[in-house]
């Protein structure tokens, strides 16, 4: 047909945004969030929001739900002008988000988590717990959780955790539905789940912002894309007219080699073996070797054992049995000073927590484990910390305003850089990595794994715990699975394939 | 990694700036106005021996109260310590009754305040319970044990070189307890300020986990702080003793309190991670110079607790304050 009618060209204008953004500025004290930027949300779509981290992506997710208040621009509601003065306002008007990290109550039930603040009331205005119990069944139920809703929310692990902000999500009756990095604690098989919950939600017209730093995801759920770069708008358009590269340089500026470094196998002597390593509950007959110079990538589904594996290495939890080796001589590991003084160190997954001391300076965070050297008979010396950290930061090319900034100012990547740069400090012999590119932006994340090359060159045995699939099959010179506490398999650099390893991960034979 | 690193300072603010906006500095302001507001009040202020009798108001409490920062920067806290006095005291009074000598004495003294603190040291990181519920309970277990050794009674016959500690004088109107004082505030201002051990300590404090996934070996640091806080008490028991010359079960009751006040009135963060000893320096002598000076002005005891228990609540509600003027 060569002449479109009148109707037809009606058709293929998009529907009016459920939600959108239209020219939104927002200034902090000295620093400009967000400049100008727009986003509109479609009902029954998916719309992927891009951008490294500081691109203005949460700041975004802050506006749409009330908490942040735009400094300028529109927000509009199936068109008209609005405005969410409260996150209560957000709230009425159908907006829900998941967040990276939910709150949520560790001391109420799941239950009590999903309806807090619209629990289903009986007829005196007092919580109706059967139906509420009810109820929960069902929306949990309905995303192929099983999680018992009167269990304690502290008794379940982060996965279902986040289940559990996304049932609650769901028990709001909601029409936009925001969701940041959601797959980011979740397994294979859930993250499948989450694919079908989005798509049961798509069907139902609800609008979807999903942020991801997964590009595989983006390009598997979304419909929409919008770019964010520097809290600017660089971009929008339908994912099926966007190719993975041209995307990934939409949101950086500038090419990225989306290739892991290349370099030799590492061939080393052996530095540490371990042999019948045994805990009470969490793994059981865990062997294996580690040469200099090699990255051992460990793959698993969440919950396999593998981060409870390397604590009791590193001396955090206790092993029931078992024999450590390093440099062939016999260790005994009871405290994380032990190991770190073994040459054993772990970076967590959990920076903020357990890897930085973040209310503290980046140069006290860095010296810490290394005090014995910067210090003088047990008193501190304020110029060799100085330098120590600036030895390092520099080397891991740190960007902040001063070593004496605390941690908790600086963005994912770079709090991450200190906890490297503070466990290099140490000069150990094996470093070990749990999840070291979660939740950090597409550039540092190559900047992490280009430096992790660098020090197996140099000769460091690292082990890297990731569940990112082309993470350890790009990384790692050999790939250990584990599943249910125990090694399922040691996978050989040339039998590498995405398959074998959620074969055996999942235990599918 | 990248070759063109950028400039990272090491620091933006010099000291200087620093200490002129910190908390002690605000704190000196208040300690000098009260020095003048006494001076003007009462004309028998501004003498040399009831300044320096002044100073017994607070150098046994500030003793304890330096080892007590430390504790409460690394998170955890002892209201024992007024019960550990009662009970060094008493232990002290009875090796009186079987002849002790001085010696003896401060060494019964300060083993007590040790053993005392071992022991609360052992219950909260050895089987990991809270140590503001195991110290209420020392509290009351170790004051119950020194009336039940006591009863109504009361130890005397201290000898006369045991006198020394709460009642000589080293130099001129410069008694041993305030020599003492100073000297303690300088180790303990060292050790928090100026070693690894401090570090860990604010490390501990700011994030317990952080610190134990640093290889810092949070329960030993915790245990040694408990100690401290023991032999401190122990050493508050000794100048005390000697300075009352007998030993009640009642004595130094409400002490704990007191020593909190003096931390938290310092600067000490009460949830952990930030404090610092010139801080509880400057805060001692503050309640020294206001108990000192409104007895100097014959208020009576009751009006006088009720001034420290505003002071107390001004200090926490003011850091808030304070945190709007320094962004400012």
């Amino acid at each position: 047909m060569i002449y479109q009618t009148h109707a037809e060209a009606e058709d293929v204008s998009p529907p009016i945004p459920i939600l959108a953004l239209d020219g939104i500025t927002k200034t902090f004290p000295g620093v400009k969030a967000l400049s100008d930027v727009s986003l509109s949300l479609y009902p029954g779509q998916v719309t992927a929001l891009v951008g490294e981290n500081g691109a203005g992506k949460s700041t975004v997710v802050k506006i749409l739900t009330g908490i942040y208040q735009p400094t300028e621009g529109r927000i509009l509601a199936d068109g008209t002008e609005t405005r969410f003065p409260t996150a209560q306002d957000a709230a009425d008007a159908g907006i829900t988000a998941i967040h990276q990290e939910t709150v949520l109550f560790d001391e109420l039930s799941v239950a009590e988590n999903i309806f807090l603040g619209h629990a289903p009331r009986n007829r005196f205005g007092l919580i109706d717990w059967a139906a509420m119990a009810r109820m929960s069944r069902e929306i949990l139920d309905g995303i192929g959780a099983e999680i018992d809703p009167g269990a304690k929310l502290r008794d379940l692990g982060i996965a279902n955790k986040h289940l559990v902000a996304i049932a609650r999500a769901l028990s709001i009756d909601a029409r936009v539905v925001i969701m940041d990095e959601p797959t980011a604690a979740l397994s294979h098989k859930e993250i499948q789940e989450l694919y079908e919950l989005v798509e049961q939600l798509k069907g139902q017209g609800k609008a979807i912002l999903f942020i991801s730093h997964k590009f595989d995801e983006i390009f598997r759920i979304a419909d929409n894309y919008t770019v964010f770069r520097d809290g600017q708008f660089v971009g929008e358009g339908k994912i099926a007219d966007v190719t993975n590269d041209a995307l990934v340089k939409l949101m950086v500026g500038r090419e990225v080699a989306n290739i892991f470094p290349a370099r030799p196998p590492g061939r080393g002597d052996v530095v540490l073996e371990v042999e019948n390593y045994n805990h009470p509950t969490e793994f059981a007959d865990i062997g294996f070797c580690l040469r200099s110079g090699e990255i051992l990538g460990f793959y698993g589904l969440v919950g396999a054992g593998r981060s409870e594996a390397m604590q009791a290495l590193f001396g955090i939890t206790r092993a029931s049995g078992g024999t450590i080796r390093i440099d062939g001589q016999e260790v005994t590991i009871r405290a994380t000073a032990d190991a770190a003084n073994n040459g054993i160190v772990y970076v967590p997954e959990d920076r903020g927590k357990q890897g930085a001391i973040i209310a503290m300076p980046i140069f006290q965070n860095i010296t810490l484990p290394s005090l014995s050297r910067t210090s003088h008979n047990g008193f501190i010396r304020l110029a060799e910390e100085f330098k120590l950290a600036r030895d390092f930061t520099e080397r891991l090319d740190l960007r902040a305003a001063s070593l004496d900034t605390k941690v908790e100012s600086l963005s994912g990547g770079n709090q991450q850089k200190v906890v490297i740069a503070k466990w290099l400090a140490t000069m150990p012999k094996i470093i070990i990595l749990d999840e070291p590119t979660k939740g950090i932006d597409i550039g540092s994340k190559a900047a992490v794994h280009e430096f992790m090359a660098e020090l197996a060159a140099e000769g460091l045995a690292i082990i890297m715990v990731s569940s990112e699939i082309p993470e350890v099959l790009g990384m790692s010179d050999r790939i250990i699975v584990m599943r249910e506490g125990r090694i399922v398999a040691e996978v050989a650099h040339d039998d590498m394939t995405p398959e074998t390893l959620v074969r055996h991960a999942a235990g599918i034979t | 990694m990248s070759t063109t690193s950028h400039h990272v300072p090491d620091r933006l603010q010099s000291s200087l700036q620093r200490r002129l906006k910190s908390w002690e500095s605000l704190l000196l302001v208040v300690a000098v106005a009260i020095f003048l507001a006494n001076s003007f009040a009462s004309p028998y202020f501004l003498n040399a021996w009831n300044l320096s009798d002044a100073t017994f108001n607070f150098t046994e409490k500030a003793m304890i109260a330096f080892a007590m920062a430390l504790l409460i920067i690394s998170g955890e806290i002892d209201l024992s310590v007024a019960s550990i006095i009662a009970l060094a005291s008493t232990a002290m009074g009875a090796a009186v009754q079987f002849g002790a000598d001085t010696p003896t004495l401060v060494a019964v003294g300060l083993g007590v305040g040790l053993l005392a603190g071992a022991f609360n040291g052992f219950l909260v990181t050895g089987l990991g319970l809270p140590s503001i519920v195991v110290t209420i309970g020392t509290m009351s277990l170790f004051r119950g044990i020194a009336y039940i050794v006591l009863g109504d009674q009361a130890y005397r016959g201290y000898p006369e070189s045991f006198a020394f500690f709460g009642q000589g004088y080293v130099w001129w109107v410069i008694s041993f307890e305030f020599v003492l004082f100073a000297i303690v505030a300088v180790i303990y201002g060292v050790v928090l300020h100026k070693t690894n051990f401090g570090r860990a300590i604010f490390a501990i404090g700011n994030n317990p986990t952080g610190a134990l996934f640093s290889g810092i070996r949070v329960s030993r640091v915790k245990f040694i702080l408990f100690l401290l806080t023991g032999l401190m008490a122990g050493v508050a028991a000794i100048c005390l003793t000697s300075r009352l010359g007998s030993t009640r079960p009642s004595i130094a009751v409400g002490w704990e309190l007191e020593v909190v006040t003096m931390v938290v009135l310092g600067g000490v963060n009460i949830l952990g991670g930030s404090g610092s000893i010139p801080g509880v320096v400057i805060a001692a002598f503050v309640m020294g110079l206001v108990t000192f000076g409104l007895g100097l002005l014959n208020v009576p005891g009751i009006v006088m607790s009720i001034v420290i228990g505003a002071l107390l609540i001004s200090v926490i509600a003011l850091p808030r304050l304070w945190s709007y003027w320094r962004r400012g």
